[in-house]
């Protein structure tokens, strides 16, 4: 007798993102004050708390590709509020992650590009330097017209350093980074 | 009271006001601060956002920095403060994946964090009932008449299990310094409401809404003025009211302190915002 659709569980991603992540996706209920409270919301494809959802029925692409992940700004309001005690800025940390490493296209190319311009800069001198993430992102995202007034405003205030702090022991945080790019799963 | 200093990245480049006015509050308060010797960059959002061994290795070595100088760490950065709280609690918990990145950083540094300093916020060490009482004693120029709301953002109260120094929603250590200033703190309800400050350059339209949310809220509470603790949060406000009529200025909680203290600095301070917060203080000078 055919069994009509083939329906198993698809517990690996969910059991991946749990064990990485720390969070108990499973307990999820969909009581969606995450969605409530969320500052992002208004510009989520899906809102965070479908996120959950997809994650549990193993939408593992659809849930790599979301902006979802990218908009997130990691500002802990769904954690302080779920019943369950999930934190999704953390399960996004692990998407965001797992996204890059699948090396397709971010779901918001301009995020990933900005936090990617900001950590070379790090891995370069030991600390941020502005004027150079804001050079490297607008070269990765070719948006050199952006900004530029009020980059002009910072310059004359003097808010912006144009030449970059350099730390002393700057192989220490080179090292760093060697050891976090093995360390990506 | 003695406390190693980590500045983070923003105070030295775009916040350098709130760099300059931590130092003489402490200073005017007997907290002795000591910057932190080759301290680098905590990696701030950009790191947990894309690699968990970078968000926990980038505050350790700061930690394990700030463990031999010996005293307990202060971070006036929302976000320094809180990756390295982060990294702190991870050690404390015993968190696998962090023992494990601190046995990388003994590799690399010849030492290890052991957690026996605490990591504390400019907020935290300034709002103790003792300290509080020092701050009355020590305004010369009231700031009587002043409307403000206090706003924390996000990452100073959250996630509460870590942090743990004021309540994650409803926080009140900032509220109670700027009434022992003689200014008058309004309630409002977004005190801790994401301002968007970390997308800032990269999702410019979504993070303006934001902004243009909070001061519209902040009008309405009938405040002249948003008050600020973290860099981050400061700089966004400030720079990104385009879609306001009446833009409102941006104060970090330490230049009022200042300001009140009568500060010769805080001109040079105040200079530095994109929003000028002259004509609001102005007003404070002829007692109006
Ligand atoms: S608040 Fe918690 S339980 Fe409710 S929908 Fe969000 S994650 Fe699920
Ligand atoms: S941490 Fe991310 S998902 Fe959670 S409320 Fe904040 S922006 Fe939304």
């Amino acid at each position: 007798m055919a069994t009509g659709a083939n329906i198993a569980p698809a517990l690996a991603f969910l059991e991946e993102i749990e064990a990485r992540s720390g969070q108990p996706v499973s307990l999820c209920y969909q009581c969606k004050k995450c969605a409530g409270g969320c500052p992002m919301s208004f510009a989520m494809q899906p809102y965070n708390c479908d996120l959950l959802k997809m994650i549990k029925y193993g939408e593992k692409e659809a849930v790599l590709g979301s902006n979802t992940i990218w908009l997130c700004i990691g500002c802990r309001t769904c954690g302080a509020r779920c019943p369950n005690g999930i934190d999704i800025s953390k399960i996004n940390d692990v998407l965001r992650e797992m996204a890059l490493a699948s090396g397709k296209k971010a779901g918001e190319p301009r995020t990933a590009a900005f936090h990617q311009s900001f950590l070379a800069t790090v891995e370069q001198f030991g600390r941020s330097y502005e004027a150079g993430t804001i050079g490297l992102f607008k070269l990765k995202t070719a948006s050199f017209t952006q900004d530029l007034a009020l980059g002009l405003k910072f310059v004359a205030k003097n808010k912006l350093k144009l030449l970059p702090d350099r730390i002393k022991r700057a192989g220490e945080i080179k090292r760093i980074f060697r050891k976090a790019r093995e360390a990506v799963i | 009271m003695k406390l190693t200093y980590y500045p983070g990245c923003s105070l030295h480049s775009t916040a350098a006001g709130y760099d300059d006015s931590t130092c003489f509050v402490c200073r005017t308060l007997g907290v002795e601060l000591a910057e932190l010797n080759d301290w680098n960059c905590c990696g701030a959002s950009c790191a947990h956002a894309t690699n968990h061994f970078l968000a926990v290795a980038l505050p350790m070595r700061n930690l394990i920095l700030a463990e031999q100088a010996g005293h307990d760490v202060m971070a006036p950065c929302a976000a320094c403060y809180n990756t390295l709280k982060t990294a702190d609690h991870a050690v404390r918990g015993r968190d696998g994946q962090a023992m494990t990145i601190n046995a990388d950083l003994e590799e690399i540094m010849g030492a290890k964090y052991g957690a026996t300093i605490q990591v504390r916020h400019p907020l935290e060490v300034l709002g103790s009932w003792e300290m509080l009482r020092e701050i009355s004693a020590k305004v010369v120029r009231p700031l009587m008449g002043l409307r403000l709301v206090t706003y924390y953002g996000c990452l100073l109260t959250r996630p509460k299990n870590v942090v743990a120094f004021d309540n994650p929603e409803r926080p009140t250590t900032m509220d109670k310094i700027l009434t022992a200033l003689g200014a008058e703190v309004k309630s409002w309800s977004y005190k801790t409401d994401c301002c968007g400050g970390a997308l800032a350059l990269s999702q410019t339209a979504a993070v303006a809404t934001l902004v243009a949310k909070l001061v519209t809220e902040a009008e309405r509470a009938g405040a002249q003025a948003i008050v600020s603790a973290c860099p981050l949060c400061q700089v966004n406000l400030d720079t990104r009211q385009n879609q306001i009529a009446r833009p409102m200025p941006i104060f970090y909680f330490t230049e009022l302190m200042g300001v009140a203290f009568g500060a010769d600095a805080s001109g040079r301070w105040l200079q530095k915002h994109i929003i000028d917060p002259a004509p609001v203080l102005a007003a404070l000078a002829k007692g109006e």
